[in-house]
């Protein structure tokens, strides 16, 4: 029952949220790009899409600047 | 200079089309960096005019001040190598249809400043044109610390990244470090156009 998050292992949470999951991971940056399983979540759905078990989920911050 | 590999390249590279949203300080040093190198076609999208303060990272001279970035780096694309096919587009990528210009490139860079504009241009490249490979950026701001940056793929998103760096917001932008940024997304664009330099 864990789930990886950029590399790293963590507990999977039953019916978290991408959302809460960003929370508990203390990504702070708000601009992020979110895969689960190579997929692209879509930021509007971020509150609802629930991180299965076992997944693999890659969280990208974009920082200003170009 | 190996003559055969070459010839293999530049026959390649000529086919390929290459579109960069953003003509900044990223996207202008990765589009002469890619017309140096050959690429047959670009598509260049920007709404911005040339400002003075641009000239310090950005690849503008002081006459192009008070015009359109695509018509002036079109002139100096010109004058480097005047074989490169050039589709200028200028106007302000729309949420929504961000991906309209881009439809027929082999490869996607990601070049604009604002990273929520920044975000919401992958999603929608990642999402409307799933095949696409998309070079993005982040981390530009500051000087030094060039080993900090990295090349994360995921999937058809390659990241030239460093994590670390703050944003332009509460830092400086400066000449060296953007360039390098933006040739290392120029030099990603030939990695998948050509494979890996084995």
């Amino acid at each position: 029952m864990s789930i990886e998050v950029n590399g790293k292992k963590v507990e999977w949470v039953k019916n978290e949220t991408v959302e809460k999951l960003l929370k508990r991971m203390k990504y702070t940056f708000p601009l992020v790009v979110v895969k689960i399983n190579d997929k692209v979540v879509p930021r509007k759905d971020f509150s609802y899409v629930k991180i299965p078990d076992k997944s693999t989920v890659a969280v990208i911050h974009m920082i200003s600047g170009g | 200079m190996d003559k055969v590999k070459y010839d293999k390249i530049r026959k390649k590279l000529k086919d390929t089309s290459i579109g960069i949203a953003g003509l900044g300080g990223l996207g202008s040093n990765a589009a002469v960096s890619l017309a140096r190198a050959g690429i047959g076609r670009l598509v260049l999208v920007d709404f911005d005019k040339v400002e003075e303060k641009n000239l310090g990272r950005q690849y503008y001279f002081i006459e192009h001040i008070g015009r359109s970035k695509v018509d002036s780096l079109k002139e100096i694309i010109e004058k480097i190598n005047p074989q490169v096919k050039l589709v200028i587009h200028n106007l302000k990528l729309e949420k929504g249809k961000m991906e309209k210009p881009f439809k027929d490139v082999n490869v996607v860079i990601e070049a604009l400043d604002n990273a929520e504009t920044k975000t919401i241009f992958i999603e929608e490249i990642l999402t409307k044109l799933p095949k696409k490979p998309i070079i993005a950026a982040s981390g530009v701001a500051g000087y030094g610390n060039s080993d900090r940056i990295k090349t994360k793929r995921l999937g058809n998103l390659f990241m030239c990244y460093d994590g670390q760096a703050k944003s332009s917001d509460d830092d400086v932008l400066m000449a060296p470090r953007v360039s390098i940024m933006a040739n290392w997304e120029a030099n990603l664009a030939l990695e998948i156009i050509l494979g890996e330099d084995k």
